[in-house]
């Protein structure tokens, strides 16, 4: 697990009511069964953890934590 | 695979509903009495959840100029505003409007969802980025979406953490566009516009105020958050719906930007869609002009807010919002006690909307009230007495079965 990966697990917990395992490969809305709106929410925690942007759009096409790790490095270095 | 397989998740929770009174989410009216009264379920019910602000659905005045306009223009336009669509009645409620907001150009939507999808994408696009409050409403994210604007949520009601979201934005080109709402459609609550203005003053940018809600209801003139607060010259833009205050059904968007009247043919909500009836178009006139010459309805109003809001402060009810509000939401413990009570505030006559997540805001559970101009104190101490029984001592938390 990478460093990333694990930070985004921490921040996820208050999110992951069920307890379900987290890894990389966690679908973040369909595994922790959280809607829409909750998710958003979540990546909001992100942005402030990490003091960056990650705009709605991407969203769509960021399902698993592994996804997002990938979003939050690639906006960590271009900052 | 069935494309229909994925709504299995929601359909099991619409039976666990339904398998405790009825339809919360779907309550047929069987007949409208008046602003505040439906037949419902062979019950005459006080209707609290209907966001009918002004009461004025029933306004003689306004049901014979919907008459008129029907005899003379027909039933519908048949067509969009941009082709056949255009009617002297649409372009004299513009102007109607205009004179009432105070703002060089209005144009008129078929709904007032429809106002914000073309209001969003007609002013932003994919080059653009969008700021919006987390807490905003459906027809405002999904404008969004239709921009192609890059969107950046910030913390409901947070000045500073927009301030924060627009420093990490600060090298990118494109307009900025900030989107506000007058009063929240689930909490009541309102947005801290000052301390927008003054983020506004330092990062530059345009802003934009949905007054759906607050429309009708704020400020000296009723104009909404922004005439209330003194900030008009601040909002570049403003957005609202008839289907409230002006009790009938239709949006608006309203600015002084010289190129204002050009976004006719940059809304595809609002180019391609026919326009509103003529029958609607009629009673919003009325209505607008009626709200003008008459600001007790407002008064009436606000009275009515305090008095349910102060009701139910005395029986210990968890609110949504701390301030006196036309819309006023109860929070609940769980989806299965709300759907319980609001069945029982139900059989007892009182009709308030059921709101569930992922519809609020938290994943709150809530019993939202909207008063109107048009209750008695008679209807006001009603609903308090009602939700002391049920939701204060809890009688009808479990007693949805009986």
């Amino acid at each position: 697990m990478t460093a990333t990966v694990e930070q985004i697990c921490t921040l996820l917990e208050p999110f992951n009511s069920n307890g379900t395992t987290l890894s990389a490969r966690t679908d973040i809305s369909s595994d922790l069964n959280i809607d829409s709106v909750t998710v958003m929410d979540f990546v909001m925690e992100v942005e402030d953890h990490f003091d960056i942007e990650i705009p709605l759009n991407l969203l769509s096409e960021t399902r698993t934590i592994g996804d997002l790790a990938q979003v939050v490095e690639a906006r960590t270095k271009k900052g | 695979m069935d494309l229909l397989a994925k709504l299995q998740g929601i359909a099991d929770r619409h039976q666990r509903m339904m398998s405790m009174g009825v339809n919360a989410i779907g309550i047929t009216n069987d007949r409208i009495i008046s602003p505040t009264r439906a037949m419902i379920e062979g019950r005459e019910t006080i209707l609290a959840g209907t966001n009918n602000y002004m009461g004025i659905t029933f306004d003689p005045d306004c049901i014979e100029a919907g008459k008129r306009a029907l005899e003379e223009f027909g039933t519908g336009t048949t067509g969009s505003r941009i082709a056949n669509g255009s009617f002297s009645l649409h372009v004299e409620l513009e102007q109607e409007f205009a004179r009432f907001l105070d703002r060089k150009h209005c144009i008129v939507f078929t709904t007032g969802y429809q106002a914000n999808l073309g209001m969003m994408s007609g002013l932003a696009g994919p080059r653009d980025t969008i700021y919006l409050d987390a807490d905003s409403h459906s027809s405002i994210y999904d404008g969004c979406t239709l921009s192609g604007a890059k969107l950046v949520r910030f913390r409901h009601n947070d000045a500073a953490d927009l301030d924060r979201r627009l420093t990490r934005g600060e090298g990118d080109e494109g307009g900025k566009l900030v989107v506000l709402e007058g009063i929240y459609s689930m909490m009541g609550d309102r947005a801290p516009l000052a301390d927008f203005v003054e983020v506004k003053k330092k990062h530059g940018f345009q802003l934009l105020c949905d007054e759906a809600h607050s429309f009708g209801v704020l400020g000296p003139h009723g104009r909404g958050l922004a005439d209330e607060a003194g900030l008009e010259d601040d909002v570049d833009f403003v957005v609202g719906t008839f289907s409230k205050s002006v009790g009938a059904i239709g949006g608006f968007g309203a600015g002084n930007h010289p190129l204002f009247e050009y976004l006719r043919y940059a809304m595809r909500p609002y180019m391609f869609t026919a326009s509103s009836s003529p029958a609607s178009i009629a009673t919003s006139l009325a209505a607008i002009r009626k709200l003008a010459a008459e600001p007790q309805r407002r008064t009436r109003l606000r009275d009515n807010s305090a008095r349910l809001f102060h009701g139910f402060r005395q029986l210990g009810l968890d609110l949504g919002c701390d301030q006196v509000s036309p819309v006023i939401a109860v929070k609940c413990k769980d989806e299965p006690s709300t759907i319980a009570m609001w069945n029982a505030l139900l059989r007892s006559g009182v009709y308030v909307n059921i709101a569930l997540p992922p519809g609020t805001p938290n994943k709150l559970c809530l019993l939202r009230c909207s008063v109107s101009a048009a209750h008695s104190d008679a209807d006001i101490d009603r609903i308090i007495e009602l939700f002391g029984t049920v939701v204060a001592q809890g009688h009808g938390q479990t007693a949805a079965n009986v």
